[in-house]
């Protein structure tokens, strides 16, 4: 699914640069589940965002589902995000003036399906997550874990072959955080691949593997067992 | 770019955000209303200027007979110059082109009786383009016309003004009236927008007129209308030409001021025109100074809306929008703004110079307006300045890169 070798990453700082990521190898199958976790300022959420093209990285090698990442044009860039990954935030990033449905129906729209269509799709995945009847509610209408829930709705809608999570549960309480894990987890049953940065020891074991950060590069690499989280629901 | 749904996302952009979108399109909006009413003034100064030219024609050149005043070709200083019938066809011939209306005249005062009301009257021999010359509308009957002319018929049109005095209660259409003796028919009543002086006129078929006073083809003086399509030097060109021709043709030297004199309207209408030209030079700069801070303003406020909505921009980003669609959405919102806003105030300006035209007349303004080829031109000027106004956030915004936008806050 996913090979990174010898990834560098630094940011200048006034007049010096901060080396964020230095030099990570690190493939990903198809179905994993992947916890990447580390302290802050460990790079893991560069790393993250470097996979999900949000960010370039200096030197190394990318490769997504065959296709090499570098030297993207905007243009390019904008059509692998919306074809290959859906984006799961901490703090949701829903658009604040469009109801869940719309919110959901957005990464169709970039991808030029008509309009009857998207909002079936859009539909389809709200029901999913088991917001169907909340379609028509502005976000600030809803809870934290429903929006986070519309969040993973508008990821999955355009069918992504890997999902990007960010800090998923770092906005949500603990039960609401086993809940959309167990929500997560059910995507991954279902075969998603599954990216995800995360500083909580529990929501990592809940995934198969966790990869440890530490001043840029990586210190451990272990598949885990998976916790499921439905029996903390 | 003109898919339905990229109009739908801007109007639930501009709806959802209404302050926003009033406050960018208030600029405009302020900056369009004080164009419109700078331009509407400035018409109206100028239909100031226009009708103190009278509603004559005011392409008007009159031709007088005078005295020679020098010798030339053998011929002595001192002699008088008339003008017959002949010369009016000889300017059609010779400038036919260019003549849009001519008329030869001959003016008398006569002493006019009906029944017991006598008066005294000028009385002008024309022919029937004087109606259009003089801009003479025809209130009851009919005017003189060329038959009349031909057959040197005894018929008067008069003024409203030798109405109001002979004819206190009966209708003078068909009534017989005594002019210096001889008995003429009245044909029809008219008025004059110059008013009283010029309506207290009596018109006769020329040939009539010189009958009765002489039996001869003499004509007092020459009055024609040039060409409308002419501009005002052409027109003074024109003039010129016709002064020079009719001294060759009645051997007057060419220096000779008082033997043909020629009056051209358009010695006034170039200078109202260069007035009113120089006025709009004014308020075309004063009105697009406004558009343009109204353009900085609209540029200003849309490169905040992007500040605003970097976050949201971002979020579309990492979604899959393209650059392109990005910018699509900033400028397009930015036009409509634009030109809705820009469009009511104009219709504001409109509204406004209809209710002040009334008491704007005093300070010398008179029928304020905007015209039909402003309203177009303003509002692609306005979609225009839209773009202008939104291209530079709109890049910008296309420029935001999402992991800045989406850095959690």
């Amino acid at each position: 699914m996913l090979q990174i070798k010898n990834l560098h990453k630094s940011y200048p700082i006034g007049d010096s640069s901060l080396h964020v990521l230095k030099g990570i190898d690190l493939s990903v199958t198809d179905g994993e589940m992947v916890a990447i976790m580390g302290s802050s300022g460990s790079g893991k959420s560069t790393l993250l965002n470097i996979i999900g093209m949000l960010d370039e990285a200096d030197s190394g090698e990318y490769v997504l589902d065959g296709v090499p990442i570098k030297n993207l044009t905007e243009k390019k860039a904008a059509i692998y995000r919306n074809k290959f990954l859906g984006f799961i935030f901490q703090s949701f990033n829903l658009i604040n003036y469009k109801n869940a449905l719309e919110n959901v129906a957005l990464p169709l729209y970039y991808q030029g399906l008509k309009r009857k269509e998207r909002q079936e799709k859009a539909l389809f995945h709200l029901e999913k997550v088991g917001l169907k009847e909340w379609a028509h509610h502005l976000p600030n209408e809803l809870s934290g874990g429903q929006k986070q829930r519309v969040a993973i709705a508008r990821a999955l809608a355009a069918n992504p072959k890997l999902l990007l999570a960010d800090e998923p549960t770092g906005a949500l309480d603990t039960k609401t955080s086993y809940e959309i894990m167990a929500f997560i987890q059910h995507l991954n049953d279902e075969g998603k691949t599954i990216l995800m940065v995360t500083h909580e020891e529990d929501i990592a074991n809940m995934c198969k593997r966790i990869v440890r950060l530490k001043d840029g590069v990586i210190m451990e690499d272990t598949k885990v067992d998976q916790v499921r989280a439905e029996q903390y629901v | 770019m003109f898919d339905l749904d990229l109009w739908r996302e801007i109007f639930q952009s501009i709806n959802k955000n209404r302050t926003r979108s009033l406050l960018s399109g208030f600029t405009v909006a302020f900056a369009i209303l004080l164009f419109a009413i700078l331009f509407g003034i400035a018409n109206g100064l100028k239909n100031t200027f226009k009708e103190a030219f009278g509603t004559d024609a005011n392409n008007s050149i009159i031709i007088f007979p005078g005295k020679t005043t020098k010798p030339y070709k053998g011929l002595q200083s001192g002699r008088l110059i008339q003008f017959k019938n002949e010369d009016r066809d000889y300017i059609l011939d010779e400038f036919g082109d260019n003549v849009q209306y001519i008329t030869s005249k001959v003016n008398r005062t006569a002493s006019v009786a009906y029944k017991g009301e006598k008066n005294t009257y000028e009385v002008r021999g024309v022919y029937p383009e004087y109606m259009f010359i003089e801009n003479n509308k025809v209130k009851d009957g009919r005017y003189i016309n060329q038959s009349d002319v031909t057959n040197r018929t005894k018929i008067v049109v008069i003024g409203q003004t030798v109405e109001d005095d002979l004819f206190k209660k009966e209708n003078p259409l068909g009534k017989y009236i005594n002019i210096g003796g001889i008995q003429y028919k009245i044909v029809g009543v008219f008025t004059d927008d110059e008013g009283d002086s010029e309506e207290r006129v009596i018109y006769m078929p020329i040939s009539t007129t010189q009958f009765v006073y002489g039996n001869n083809d003499y004509v007092d003086l020459m009055h024609l209308t040039y060409n409308p399509e002419m501009n005002s030097d052409e027109a003074l060109a024109f003039g010129n030409t016709i002064e020079s021709k009719l001294k060759q043709r009645f051997s007057v030297a060419r220096n000779d001021q008082r033997a043909i004199r020629i009056f051209n309207m358009a010695q006034g209408t170039k200078q109202v025109d260069i007035m009113t030209s120089s006025l709009t030079v004014i308020i075309l700069v004063i009105g697009f100074g406004t558009l343009i801070a109204g353009i900085v303003g609209i540029s200003n406020i849309m490169i905040f809306i992007v500040k605003e909505r970097t976050k949201e921009i971002g979020i579309r980003k990492a979604l899959g929008a393209s650059p392109r669609s990005i910018i699509a959405i900033i400028l397009l919102e930015s036009i409509i703004i634009t030109a809705i806003a820009g469009y009511v105030g104009l219709l504001l300006g409109v509204g406004v110079l209809e209710l002040a035209a009334p008491s704007l007349e005093t300070y010398f303004i008179k029928d304020p307006g905007v015209s039909n080829s402003l309203v177009v031109g303003a509002t692609i000027t306005l979609i225009v300045a839209g773009a202008i106004a939104g291209y530079l956030p709109a890049k910008k915004a296309s420029q935001i890169k999402p992991i800045v936008a989406l850095r959690n806050d």
